[in-house]
């Protein structure tokens, strides 16, 4: 029997691999050919899904993007033999695409079955549970501080550090966050983990469990995810009735129990704070720190907030070593990075490397420009709150400081290409609506700042004082920078300033530009 | 999407019963709530403020916070698009602008024959396959008019 592997990541279904595995199974049913259709999460290659991928004698051979109606001459071509096809892409490890990646976090997306746990041991899983067990809590931490990581999410901050204050902090009870409120545009890894190797998360929550002494943990996941909060919710069914979460976790006396919960559409929920306020049962207004979360966080308790990509970094960290980790990188910026290269951009995907890549590499040379096949006029970094970046920083290398540096921020790690068609003032005037739209309402700068930035931003553009009101807009955008409670107002200048910077002669009188 | 069942108060009990014994339920139940009776109605704010020993004005005020609660019932089907700017970078806003036109509703508008609710998404994760929508909770991308056409007439037939 012939095992072919279609894919049930969101981004797969919503170009349709649903029906192109049905289309499959009726085809080799009515061809008398026996077929088994096993269902992965992505390798992450967008631009090619539905991608289906056969095991041959030579190993996976992909053929992608596939369509309904191509799949009989599929059958025809002898796909089933890895026979030649123009939708061949020959060994997807092998594609261009893949070839220059460095995966550890997503070393198993689109290769297991994510809901398999003999795929999910066949495949190195739990090796970073085990010895994290066999270590021990503190040297657990200390392995996580030596590994340089830093926090995924957005803020960048050590996650090691995060985890020793949790560990050092006394206390009845202490939880584990995991922030997979994944708001930011261009982003979709923590999405990829839920869905297409759930236990890897499990793993690192498991793993953070033990280190810090903490017995829950729950997984905060946005509504918009209907598919990543079912599929992580079996995987913790299963995972807990073989014995990896649970009142003794494989035998090894600590007790780590785990629950996901769903948000409900509230972009500022993916602040730590806010989302401890939602996973409470309460409006999710963003608290002010101090006291940090790592000391009163979730019901008052002892709190790690970790994004997807931090926890599930940890397995590796654990089952390798820090030293293994920390080796790929560049200056303060350790380990490798899930670059989600995405919006007008020809080869769309998922892209983890080690950090260090210049910002023109990753958009020219692995996202081989728009998809439109216009020039690249702007690019998106760090979702709705990051800075637009003009072509002539396409030398910024790709790491937190040198990002800083630039007025930009790399955030979740999203990066969204626009073509020359792009309208930037419309762009700056969009963040200010977004940062108006989710604002949790606590603080004056973020709740009425932005719904003055639009209206100083239509001013402009409607050739009112357009001088001054640049002016007033730079001001606002400052005093929002710094008088904002969390980096939802305090980070929806970046896009703004970015676009006024660099793109200036977009903000004209658009009266006088359409007279001219 | 299945159809809401009208308001039922015991069963509405029995569902915040369910949920009571969780850390933190307020979110569990509103989403539990909303999912059988199609929205949260006062009644049901009530009888949540009571069971979770809260005013209603509490629970009317996290409820009113999130994006996905609503006190008035909706149409049959739901239609999210997204207004993300890897969407936006793919024309999604002029798309957003004829899908609404041609269904004759503003954004959060429901159509005349009850048939279709309209909302933003900011956001869908489904950025590297831009524009996307999620219908009826299910992943659509690489669109345009047509394949949102489609998936609406499908849905009504």
């Amino acid at each position: 029997m012939t095992r072919l592997f279609v894919p049930k990541d969101a981004a797969a279904l919503a170009v349709g691999a649903n029906r192109v595995a049905a289309k499959l199974a009726a085809e080799a049913q009515a061809r008398g050919v026996a077929v088994e259709i096993v269902r992965t999460g992505s390798r992450g290659m967008f631009f090619l899904e539905p991608l289906v991928e056969v095991e041959t004698a030579e190993g996976r051979i992909g053929y992608g993007p596939v369509s309904p109606a191509q799949i009989a001459s599929l059958f025809d071509a002898n796909f089933l033999i890895g026979g030649a096809h123009p939708l061949r892409i020959g060994k997807p490890e092998d594609h261009p695409f893949m070839a220059g990646q460095t995966r550890l976090t997503f070393a198993r997306c689109g290769i297991t079955d994510p809901l398999s746990l003999a795929d999910y041991e066949a495949h190195e899983g739990w090796r970073g549970l085990k010895r994290a067990i066999e270590i021990g809590a503190e040297a657990v931490v200390a392995e996580v501080m030596k590994s340089g990581l830093r926090g995924r999410g957005g803020a960048g901050f050590p996650t090691g550090i995060k985890w020793k204050t949790v560990a050092d902090t006394a206390a009845d009870r202490k939880y584990v966050v995991c922030n997979a409120d994944e708001g930011d545009s261009g982003t979709f890894a923590d999405r990829m983990v839920m869905e297409g190797d759930p236990f890897l998360l499990i793993e690192g929550m498991a793993i953070c469990g033990i280190g810090v002494g903490a017995t829950k943990g729950y997984v905060y996941c946005r509504s918009e995810y209907p598919h990543a909060g079912k599929t992580f919710a079996e995987a913790i069914e299963i995972a807990r009735a073989a014995g990896y979460l649970g009142p003794n976790i494989l035998g090894s006396g600590h007790a780590f129990e785990l629950e996901i919960r769903m948000g409900a559409g509230a972009y500022v929920c993916g602040e730590e704070t806010s989302l401890l306020d939602s996973l409470e049962g309460k409006r999710g207004i963003v608290r002010a720190k101090p006291p940090l979360p790592a000391h009163k966080g979730l019901f008052g308790k002892p709190t790690v907030v970790n994004n997807v990509l931090s926890l599930a970094a940890a397995p590796t960290i654990l089952a390798r070593g820090a030293e293994f980790y920390a080796n790929f990188g560049f200056g303060r910026s350790r380990g490798t990075m899930p670059i989600q290269i995405a919006g007008n951009v020809r080869y769309s995907g998922l892209y983890e490397t080690a950090f260090g890549l210049t910002l023109g590499d990753i958009v020219d040379v692995i996202g081989g420009g728009t998809r439109t096949a216009r020039p690249v006029r702007a690019v998106q970094c760090g979702g709705p709150l990051g800075a637009y970046f003009p072509r002539s920083l396409f030398d910024t290398p790709y790491d937190y400081e040198a990002f800083a540096a630039k007025d930009g921020l790399i955030g979740h790690g999203g990066i969204v290409v626009f073509d020359d068609t792009v309208d930037m003032a419309k762009m700056a005037r969009f963040a200010m609506e977004f940062c108006a739209i989710e604002s949790c309402g606590k603080c004056t700068p973020c709740r009425i700042g932005s719904v003055r930035g639009m209206e100083v931003i239509d001013r402009v553009l409607a050739g009112i004082k357009p001088a001054e009101n640049m002016a007033l807009l730079e001001d606002l955008c400052n005093t929002m920078k710094f008088g904002s409670l969390c980096a939802l107002g305090g980070f929806a200048p970046y896009p703004v300033m970015s676009a006024v910077r660099h793109f200036g002669e977009d903000f004209v009188p658009r009266t006088l530009a359409a007279a001219e | 999407m299945p159809k809401a069942s009208p308001w039922n108060e015991e069963q509405a009990r029995e569902i915040i019963a369910e949920h009571a014994g969780l850390e933190g339920p307020m979110l569990p139940i509103l989403h539990a709530l909303q999912e059988e009776f199609g929205c949260i109605t006062p009644a049901a704010v009530a009888i949540i403020a009571e069971s979770l020993n809260l005013s209603r004005a509490e629970v009317h005020g996290v409820m009113t916070f999130y994006h996905d609660f609503h006190s008035e019932p909706r149409g049959r089907h739901l239609l999210q698009l997204c207004r993300g700017e890897s969407c936006q970078s793919m024309n999604s806003e002029a798309l957003a602008a004829r899908v609404l036109a041609k269904l004759g509703v503003e954004w959060h508008g429901t159509t005349k024959d009850g048939e279709v609710t309209v909302e933003p998404a900011y956001c869908l994760g489904l950025c590297a396959v831009s524009p996307a929508a999620l219908f009826d909770g299910e992943p659509l991308a690489r669109l345009d008019e047509a394949k949102i056409g489609e998936a609406l007439e499908e849905a009504s037939s």
